[in-house]
């Protein structure tokens, strides 16, 4: 397959993970969309990385994996503190630094 | 049309059309069993691509730990019904805008990129070659991304203790 078609795919996957983030007022499912626009990332960093044939954009790929479970371990903590403090994972409640 | 032509379009339309019922999807249980879906399309374009290891170990941290990390707060949260009461309809209507926007702006950026067919170099792809790079020249990375989950634990230790004070 030619690069391109995976360009085009992760697009569409980054685009939906952003109008999934803007859509969706659950927490959670901001979060579940977030992961989806990393795993585009991913794909896109993948596909370049067998285009050139090098190993360097897989292990890039490692590491955002790395960061994206660390990412989820502390996301879900504080989901969990706003959600013992308010109860609710609504992100329309949470509006104090809001001019 | 050869085989891997198939299953590239199956696997695309199957992790596109799981992304959207991700968000269609009232329920935050479904919503996470649709992404664990889109995770195995992609994880099916990681063998294409010949990056077995990495398909293992995007199954292994995704689809088994971060999932069942999800699935467990939705458990915890009780989120079974929807909590989104009704929302603006202009609401709607700018997100859809700003969202097909952006992947109009993406998709023209790319269209007239350079065509170059994805390599089937067989070797990049393995534990040893990974290994070789990781351990070589991205070793200080590897180590800080230790010191990075270290502090991640920490911090989600002292994120869940009942009273902060």
């Amino acid at each position: 397959m030619p690069v391109n078609y995976y360009l085009i795919l992760s697009a569409a996957l980054f685009s939906i993970g952003a109008f999934g983030v803007i859509f969706r007022r659950n927490a959670i499912v901001k979060f579940m969309c977030i992961e989806l626009m990393l795993n585009a990332v991913n794909l896109l960093m993948v596909a370049f990385s067998t285009v050139w044939g090098q190993a360097q954009g897989q292990v890039f790929v490692f590491f955002i994996m790395a960061v994206a479970a660390a990412e989820v371990a502390v996301g879900l903590a504080i989901l969990m503190m706003i959600y013992r403090n308010l109860q609710s994972t609504d992100t329309s409640i949470l509006s104090k630094l809001k001019w | 049309m050869p085989i891997s032509e198939i299953l590239f379009w199956f696997l695309s339309v199957t992790a596109v059309v799981c992304a959207m019922l991700v968000i269609a999807s009232k329920n935050a249980v479904h919503s996470a069993l649709f992404l664990i879906m889109t995770f195995f399309a992609i994880a099916g374009h990681y063998f294409l691509l010949n990056a077995q290891f990495l398909a293992a170990v995007h199954i292994i941290v995704y689809a088994g730990a971060i999932m069942v990390l999800f699935l467990y707060a939705v458990m915890m949260l009780n989120l079974h019904k929807d909590a989104e009461p009704g929302k603006r309809p202009l609401f709607k209507i700018a997100a859809t805008i700003s969202a097909g926007l952006l992947l109009l702006t993406l998709t023209v950026a790319l269209k007239h990129s350079e065509t170059a067919p994805v390599g089937t170099n067989l070797n990049i792809g393995t534990v040893e070659s990974l290994g070789q790079s990781l351990f070589n020249e991205f070793l200080l990375p590897f180590e800080i991304s230790a010191l990075l989950f270290l502090s991640a634990m920490v911090g989600a230790v002292y994120l869940s203790k009942k009273q902060l004070s």
